[in-house]
């Protein structure tokens, strides 16, 4: 027998979607609220979400918020941006050149597969400072997946439309930016998402082990001091901003490849 | 439209010297010879049809002379200078169409005179004026994703010639297009040609193809290919698809046909890429 799905409106699935949502959080206030107790996992010291909204709104009106998310934002800009310019320099060198090749991808590939959480000790030892070695951290977090998305775009570039920019009368630089690195753009744009995932990801966690403000220290400090709505705060902070920064991403990617939306773009 | 210097005359420049040439692709043990032992001369605004079987070495020698392949032996000379490496004189149009796709139409025709240094308004002029030749005027601001298959060889061709090349070569341009499309595409050629004269080499395995568009059909051997005959053809210009029924075109294709004829039991081979294996 043939199943029949049929098709709702848009308005109702967004109703839908929005009770799920709904359903959840009710969930989580029973849990909290009765202390349940599952055997391996315990409600009993998760806050409700009541709680976690005054938290969240009393965090909103004292001055340490902008203190510890512009900390983060700095740390983040400064890692992954030296990442992205060192990254997508590095990916066309490797990309382009058999020698760069040849002598830069043996110890990229030896450091790689150290996940950048495990250079925390050894970068606190390297740098003067935490608030250096918590960039670099965020830093060596976002190289590698730029670095190898450069490359792989870069490698595999159409190599009848560099025959063809050749018999147009292009030269080695006008090759390398105008058909180059639109070839690789969206495979250099993967590597850039990537990259703000993970470079958020180790700069969190960080933080949590030296930081001194940032959005990962307030979550840590919260659980030492035993402020357990203000973690869940941390926490859909550190959310918010990882998608709020990929979302940026996104949308600048699409607006500098306007070719690969070409029905909306003209 | 003046597309050429109006001082060159347009039947002084374009001619084609292939002597001796032979080709050899593969690296080591797989290496082999794709052409032998070409010898043949492309006067001055002639439209050559290249006609053979599938991996007979017909476009590897368009490659060689887009200069994007080096040839093995002999000598390959357009308008008596060594073909050394690619160069906008010598104007390529591929299979499948090589359209930056991040280029607006206008700026992938313009592409060639960026690269030269003319000034934005100047090559966008210029762009303007050869899409309305090839019919393309009103579609300037599309990217390539957004035309038709046709359309795609017609920027293509409009890329090329605004270069001014000396000579044109095509590499089975329409064989990727459906029949309606191919036959109204070979006379927009004939069409753009007439405007802007230029010696055209076109590669082709469609027999039909070839005597509708060339002055001369080089027909090629297969494997490694050699010259089997030069049919210089006795149409009239300017032509128009009726001719295909004529006795005498269809006299010519019975004799086509039995040049190319396939020894019994025989595979036909991979169809090989201008630019190497």
């Amino acid at each position: 027998m043939a199943i029949v799905i049929q098709a709702r409106p848009a308005g109702i699935r967004w109703v839908i979607r929005g009770l799920s949502i709904l359903a959840c959080i009710a969930l989580w206030q029973v849990a909290s609220t009765t202390h349940l107790n599952l055997g391996i996992v315990t409600f009993r010291n998760v806050p409700p979400p009541v709680e976690v909204v005054q938290s969240a709104v009393a965090l909103f009106r004292s001055p340490k918020l902008t203190a510890h998310i512009t900390s983060s934002l700095w740390r983040v800009l400064a890692g992954y941006g030296a990442a992205v310019v060192i990254g997508v320099i590095l990916g066309f060198a490797i990309g382009r050149s058999r020698a760069a090749s040849d002598l830069l991808l043996p110890p990229l590939e030896l450091l790689r597969p150290i996940p950048a959480v495990a250079w925390i000790p050894l970068s606190i030892l390297m740098f003067p400072s935490s608030e250096l070695s918590m960039i670099y951290i965020t830093f060596i977090g976002a190289l590698f997946p730029i670095v190898l998305n450069t490359v792989h775009g870069v490698a595999n570039v159409d190599r009848r439309l560099v025959a063809s920019a050749r018999s147009l009368g292009a030269g080695g630089f006008a090759i390398l930016t105008q058909v180059v690195l639109p070839d690789a753009a969206p495979s250099i744009v993967t590597g850039l998402a990537i990259g703000m995932g993970t470079s958020w990801f180790c700069l969190v966690t960080a933080e949590m082990i030296s930081g001194q403000f940032g959005i990962g220290y307030y979550t840590w400090e919260a659980y030492t001091l035993q402020n357990y709505a203000d973690i869940i705060v941390g926490m859909l902070i550190i959310g918010l901003l990882g998608m709020g920064s990929s979302w940026l991403l996104t949308t600048a990617g699409r607006l500098l490849m306007p070719w690969r939306n070409p029905r909306v773009a003209r | 439209m003046n597309i050429r210097v109006a001082d060159v005359d347009a039947k002084s420049v374009g001619r084609i010297d292939i002597a001796d040439v032979s080709i050899s692709l593969g690296e080591g043990s797989d290496a082999f010879e794709a052409v032998s032992g070409l010898d043949f001369a492309i006067a001055p605004g002639e439209l050559v049809c290249i006609l053979g079987p599938s991996g007979c070495g017909k476009s590897t020698l368009l490659g060689a002379l887009a200069g994007h392949l080096p040839i093995t032996a002999g000598r390959l000379e357009i308008d008596g200078q060594k073909v050394q490496g690619p160069s906008p004189d010598r104007g390529m149009v591929f299979q499948q169409h090589t359209l930056f796709p991040w280029k607006r139409v206008r700026d992938n025709v313009a592409f060639g005179p960026k690269m030269r240094g003319l000034a934005r308004r100047e090559r966008d002029r210029a762009a303007d004026t050869i899409l309305k030749l090839v019919g393309l005027s009103g579609f300037e601001a599309f990217y390539p994703a957004q035309l038709s298959g046709g359309m795609q060889q017609r920027v293509e061709i409009a890329r090329v010639l605004i270069n001014q090349p000396r000579v044109l070569l095509m590499d089975e341009p329409f064989s990727a297009l459906d029949a309606q499309t191919r036959a109204m595409m070979q006379e927009v050629l004939l069409d753009i040609l007439g405007k802007i004269p230029t010696t055209t080499v076109f590669v082709t395995h469609d027999i039909d193809e070839a005597l509708f568009l060339a002055d001369r059909i080089v027909v090629m051997s297969a494997r490694p290919g050699r010259v089997i005959e030069d049919v210089v053809l006795p149409f009239a210009r300017p032509r128009s698809h009726d001719l295909v029924t004529e006795p005498e075109f269809v006299r010519l294709k019975r004799h086509v046909m039995q040049l190319l004829r396939r020894p019994e039991g025989s595979e036909p081979l991979a169809r090989l890429s201008p630019l190497g294996v």
